[in-house]
């Protein structure tokens, strides 16, 4: 199993001749996602390796079930496109787009949540259920992306997009692998937070553990301590904190736009006493991250045999 | 991107918050004669992109325009927290007999804008916000219908005022929710707003932050405002090696390259990408080694943009040697990073196998990038190599250089 996206997931790319969507359709289409179109205004008729382009959403979604679409937009009209999505039906929309304003962000987060339709995004690099399928460019190439991402049993959420196939990279080689790799985006408001996707993998048996990817700004890591407090998990969290320089500068602007320091409970250190009080793993280095979940994973299973 | 006291009140008028009367300043000189048109006792306030204005001494009062020019001249040439005063506002002093707190902010975690208001205002909201929660509201409104007022309303009502302040301040936070939604503010707070001696209400001091992001949306309003567009609004200005660097990455729209950060170290930094810059610049920083600067490349930058972003990094004195790491790359190519830092290498007048301390870029094409950099003797590293591994290789690389003076 995994979470979000698998085999059968079929997907569109909306602003699918874009030069970078262009590759990430050959990318896509090698790794064997189920590609199925793309949305160009005024395009309708013409082909991205092989793959029909059409004015609309809809003019896919009347023709068949369309699970996901990719928003790979320019800033000024991904508001536009994402809510074409969610009133054509599309459940899930990763919107790959940076720069997109914040307000514009919680109006289609919002409409989303109206309708039942869940964001990955923005400013992200997609998901990966490694083997099965990935929707968005996470891992670049296929045969990149293989080797980067190994099918396994970590669950991976990250901000950035970069580090999330880094992370894999160093899961995969330690034997671990990924379930499901998610870049959630490194903008200060997104559609989904890593507390808001914990309940996905811990829904999913193949999934054994959590590596997290944090950096400094905003709320998200004390929604996900709050979230562990409140619900326990299965699942043992490792998380690996960068930025903890910028703790000494503030009013400074480092990494993404959700990186800006706006309040105490912003900073690194803030972050890293806020995991580990709540039972999350910091690793101090990358290559920590596989040592530490493979470690917890172990007791987990110990304390399981012997209580039950 | 904060805007100064004097901007977020343009800005507040226009939306019909009431302000006191008040003129900008550039000298003493104007500062008086600014005094001298408002009539009657003046507060002259410095121009300055931080807290702690009052404690600085930024803060002074005036009763007559001689005054108001000596005490401006002493503010000009006082910086705070490191910045010097853009101007003096100077603003018709009044008796006030309460103060109040408003403020709207995005809540990333309700994933909406929240009004904070409070009855207690003057001093800092989080204080009060614990000593005397029921002094503090917060209400959350939806950014995707219109603003109605009732939310401002509700939030004032719920700290205990009604009667004619009720409506008043109702007016003043339903416009800077209003302001806020329109030109994508992340913070517009107003501290304090105050009743004065004769019952009307205005705002004394303002505060806006304009989302980055959204500064090609109203770049008209803030040519209005009379903000320059290469003014980056960061706690300190840009440095020399800063602009240069913005002036890399916008010479050639393919990926970026040039967005760097000054530091005083001597170990150049070549890193990307968002989230790989910070965790390489944490490692080289926890393998005890000194960054010249921080740094960003993402996507794909050409050759030539990797080349001059080298030779900026080069021509910072101090720099001894540069790193070039990334994390695992899928989108940038590993091979245009190896010839276009080597291209930026030698076209500094060095060689790039002395030069560059260690390369670690894995990922796309990595065969023929290391096949470049072999062909240059550069000492580079695979995957097999994590970022804090090869951050320490290279910091204890030019610990063990020769000739280094100590």
């Amino acid at each position: 199993m995994s979470i979000l996206v698998d085999e059968r997931t079929a997907l569109i790319i909306q602003g699918i001749t874009g030069r970078e969507a262009v590759t990430m359709s050959r990318e896509l289409l090698d790794y064997g996602s189920r590609l199925v179109g793309g949305v160009t205004p005024g395009r309708k008729g013409r082909e991205v390796h092989g793959v029909p382009v059409e004015d609309t959403v809809r003019a896919f979604t009347e023709r068949g079930r369309i699970d996901a679409s990719i928003v790979a937009v320019p800033p000024a009209f991904a508001a536009d496109a994402v809510l074409e999505a969610i009133e054509a039906g599309v459940k899930l929309i990763v919107v790959v787009t940076e720069r997109i304003p914040r307000r514009q962000v919680a109006q289609f987060v919002e409409y989303a949540r109206l309708h039942g339709a869940r964001i990955i995004g923005p400013n992200c690099l997609g998901v990966i259920s490694p083997g099965k399928a990935k929707v968005g460019g996470v891992g670049g190439a296929a045969d990149a992306t293989r080797r980067a991402f190994r099918p396994g049993s970590i669950g991976v959420m990250s901000r950035s997009g970069g580090m999330t196939t880094e992370i894999a990279n160093a899961l995969s080689e330690a034997g671990l692998g990924v379930s499901t790799a998610v870049s959630i985006g490194g903008d200060a408001v997104i559609g989904s937070t890593y507390a808001e996707l914990m309940p996905l993998f811990e829904a999913d048996p193949e999934t054994r553990g959590i590596a997290i990817y944090s950096e400094p700004g905003g709320r998200a890591e004390a929604e996900l301590a709050d979230y562990l407090a409140a619900h326990g998990s299965r699942l043992p969290v490792v998380a690996f904190m960068a930025g903890r320089f910028m703790d000494a500068m503030p009013g400074m602007r480092f990494g993404h736009a959700g990186t800006i320091v706006e309040g105490r409970a912003d900073t690194a250190a803030e972050k890293v006493a806020r995991m580990e009080a709540a039972g999350i793993a910091v690793a101090e280095r990358i290559e920590d991250i596989p040592l530490l979940l493979a470690e917890r994973i172990e007791q987990a299973q110990h304390s399981d045999n012997g209580g039950g | 991107m904060r805007l100064y006291e004097h901007e977020s009140k343009q800005l507040l008028r226009r939306h019909g918050v009431p302000l006191p009367k008040s003129a900008l300043a550039r000298s003493a000189e104007e500062a008086e004669r600014a005094a001298a048109g408002l009539g009657g006792p003046v507060v002259l306030k410095s121009q300055v992109l931080t807290g702690g204005r009052m404690k600085a001494g930024g803060v002074r009062f005036a009763s007559s325009p001689a005054e108001a020019k000596s005490a401006a001249a002493a503010i000009l040439t006082l910086p705070i927290n490191g910045q010097q005063p853009a101007g003096v506002l100077v603003e018709e002093r009044r008796t006030i007999a309460q103060e109040y707190y408003a403020a709207v902010t995005w809540d990333t975690r309700a994933k909406q804008p929240v009004i904070v208001f409070s009855d207690m205002g003057g001093i800092d909201v989080e204080e009060v916000a614990v000593q005397h929660p029921g002094h503090v509201a917060r209400v959350h409104f939806s950014a995707l219908t219109p603003f109605s007022d009732f939310f401002a309303k509700v939030a004032v009502a719920s700290t205990g005022v009604s009667g004619n302040e009720l409506g008043a301040l109702t007016r003043i936070v339903a416009a800077l929710a209003r302001a806020f939604l329109q030109y994508d503010l992340t913070l517009a707070e107003i501290n304090p707003i105050g009743r004065l001696d004769d019952g009307s209400i205005v705002a004394l001091d303002a505060h806006l932050d304009m989302e980055e992001e959204a500064r090609g949306t109203h770049r008209a309003l803030l040519q209005e405002l009379g903000v320059p567009e290469e003014d980056t609004r960061q706690a300190r200005p840009p440095t020399a090696f800063e602009i240069a660097g913005a002036a890399v990455d916008a010479s050639d729209p393919r990926g970026v390259a040039g967005r760097v950060v000054e530091f005083d170290g001597n170990l150049g930094l070549i890193i990307g990408a968002g989230g790989g810059s910070l965790t390489l610049f944490d490692a080289i920083r926890a393998a005890g080694g000194k960054p010249a600067n921080y740094c960003e490349i993402g996507g794909n930058p050409s050759v030539g943009k990797a080349a001059a972003l080298t030779r900026l990094v080069l021509s910072k004195p101090g720099v001894e040697q540069i790193a070039v790491m990334m994390n695992v790359v899928s989108n940038t190519r590993v091979d245009i990073m190896a010839r276009g830092v080597i291209k930026g290498v030698i076209e500094a007048g060095h060689d790039p196998a002395a030069k560059i301390a260690i390369f670690r870029i894995p990922g796309s094409w990595e065969e023929e990038g290391f096949a470049i950099l072999r062909r240059y003797g550069v000492d580079y590293v695979d995957r097999s190599v994590s970022m804090h591994e090869a951050a320490r290789r290279a910091v204890a690389k030019l610990g063990a250089q020769p000739g280094r003076k100590r």
